[in-house]
């Protein structure tokens, strides 16, 4: 039990401390959004579907979130569908299109960089005889729209390509993609987890056919997304029951959940031209100071094209999981693309796309900031940087092996390679 | 994730560095996987393993087993280094997460390459000592 005690003040001492740095992974549910949902977790508990007063509330407030949603995006309220996240939505707009259109085509045309949730769906979808064509992207990370005039074919029924990549922040020509797609009769979905309530999208401007959000990535509440789908796009349902959601996805409404999603949107709506402004200047503040500490790193993707709040740098010769471990010894909370930290023995997928080779790709550390954090944390975290990025250097033999090679310590991250 | 040893020997690495000049020098493991290994080895006449170092890329695990594995085999015979497998190592860390196992094999493999180099700068042969892998993911048994 002592032991126990000493541990609990030790992680209370941390989190007072703590710099949070992974908003791409979540996000603090913002108060507006805890308040907003207490009633509907407290008394007033109702079924949305229930016909008394008590569910009529749930009913009201949950179109009282749909609608946010809706001006948000510039769509009607009736194209919104609640779900409980992002993967479910880019699960039920990959495999119902697909299902749909089976009889016009199977091709289907991704990028290299999306999340797993499209990735490992469009596996799904290659098993049952689906042809799935992967775009490439350029050292930035964004896809060439030459390139995706040249993969459509006669038997494309979609194109899903993501509004902005999770790992390196990435934003995509997605505009000029729905343009594209329109031109072409195909159906657009793009993946706006990352880019919902943190940059405009607009479905009409954009010509976006589907999308999928998340309520947590934007100081919204866990277990809640929603799949946009245009009031002409003919899709059946993913989740078959009930009448909920106009028939399309049965399950009894997350009414807390969507309530506080709802909060969440109208807040980051309100605040999202100051927000970024702030996140874009501490970004690129926090960008330069490590381009100034570290002259071996390199920046992971676009300079200018990229989510406000997003930084992505690898350092030669370190291990990611070894660089997070340090970090959150120091309060630090950040995220990487190393095997070790994504479960497999393989790094990043996002990051092999943009050219890195795996002992680049291995020293990724991924800082994604928010409105919250201050210029005196960037310090911080470059300051505890350096001396953990020394660290691991001195303990590292592609260090030694390197020093020992290039007496002038000058390093290209196109040439280098471990022998 | 991981005990309050691993964790030690991650953030207390015993034997961290080199050998200058070292009876036998051994690296395993690939970029690919993102774990490499090397151990350093000063092994005296009668053939006692006098000191140990090693240099580490690769997660916590990583670290913690190439520490770990250094002072299991320090001050040791060369046939009793030979004993130090991969569950030694984990044991003595109190375990490991199931995905990091191959970490501990990595340490195992990166003391015989070490002890191979020793027995091939010498001109002789190590009873038991096969010749090393260099990537043990080859036959991972995950």
């Amino acid at each position: 039990m002592k032991g126990f005690r000493i541990d609990d003040r030790k992680d209370q001492e941390r989190k007072k401390h703590m710099i949070y740095l992974d908003n791409a992974a979540t996000t603090k549910c913002a108060p507006e959004a805890v308040e907003a949902m207490l009633p509907y977790l407290g008394e007033k508990y109702g079924n949305a579907s229930s016909i008394y007063a008590l569910g009529s509330e749930s009913r009201k407030a949950v179109s009282n979130a749909r609608r946010v949603i809706a001006e948000s995006l510039n769509c009607t309220p009736q194209e919104i569908y609640f779900t409980t996240g992002g993967s479910e939505a880019d699960n039920w707009a990959l495999i119902a299109t697909a299902e749909a259109n089976e009889k016009k085509g199977k091709h289907i045309i991704t990028t290299a960089i999306e999340h797993h949730a499209i990735l490992h769906t469009c596996d799904y979808l290659a098993g049952r005889g689906f042809e799935i064509t992967y775009l490439p992207v350029n050292e930035d990370g964004i896809i060439s729209l030459e390139e995706l005039k040249k993969a459509i074919r006669p038997d494309t029924i979609l194109i899903s390509v993501m509004t902005a990549n999770n790992e390196i922040g990435s934003i995509q020509p997605i505009k000029e993609v729905g343009e594209i797609a329109k031109e072409h009769n195909i159906l657009f979905h793009t993946d706006a987890v990352q880019a919902y309530g943190h940059i405009p999208i607009d479905v009409e401007d954009m010509h976006i056919d589907l999308l999928s959000a998340s309520g947590h990535k934007l100081n919204g509440p866990k277990g809640v997304g929603f799949l946009y789908i245009r009031n002409t796009v003919k899709i059946g349902s993913f989740i078959h029951g009930g009448a909920q959601e106009r028939g399309r996805r049965a399950g009894t409404e997350n009414v807390p959940g969507i309530v506080g999603f709802g909060a969440a949107a109208e807040l980051a709506m309100k605040n999202m031209e100051a927000n970024q402004k702030k996140e874009t200047e501490l970004r690129d503040y926090l960008i330069g100071q490590l381009e100034a500490n570290f002259p071996n790193s390199k920046l992971n993707g676009s300079r200018s094209n990229r989510l406000p709040n997003n930084v992505n740098f690898s350092f030669p010769f370190i291990e990611g999981e070894s660089l997070l471990i340090m970090l959150d010894m120091k309060g630090i909370c950040a995220s990487s693309g190393s095997a070790c930290t994504s479960g497999s023995l393989d790094p990043s997928h996002v990051l092999l796309a943009i050219g890195l080779r795996h002992e680049m790709a291995h020293g990724s550390l991924r800082l994604t900031l928010s409105h919250e954090n201050t210029k005196e944390e960037m310090d911080t975290v470059v300051r505890e940087l350096k001396v953990i990025v020394d660290r691991l250097q001195a303990m590292s033999p592609l260090y030694e092996d390197f020093i020992k090679n290039n007496p002038d310590g000058k390093f290209d991250w196109r040439t280098y390679h471990v022998q | 994730m991981y005990s309050e040893k691993v964790m030690d020997h991650f953030t207390n690495p015993r034997n961290m560095g080199e050998i200058e000049n070292a009876s036998g020098v051994g690296t395993v493991g690939n970029a690919r996987c993102g774990d490499i290994m090397r151990i350093y080895l000063d092994i005296d006449d009668n053939q006692i393993i006098r000191d140990c170092k090693f240099k580490t890329f690769g997660c916590g695990a990583a670290v913690a087993t190439s520490s770990m594995a250094t002072e299991l085999v320090k001050g040791k015979t060369i046939q009793e280094a030979l004993q130090v497998t991969n569950k030694a190592v984990m044991e003595a860390l109190d375990g490991l997460p199931p995905v990091k196992v191959h970490c501990s094999l990595l340490a195992e493999e990166a003391v015989h390459a070490a002890l191979w180099d020793y027995a091939e700068k010498n001109g002789i042969t190590i009873d038991g000592l096969k010749k090393p892998k260099n990537d043990i993911h080859e036959d991972d048994p995950e």
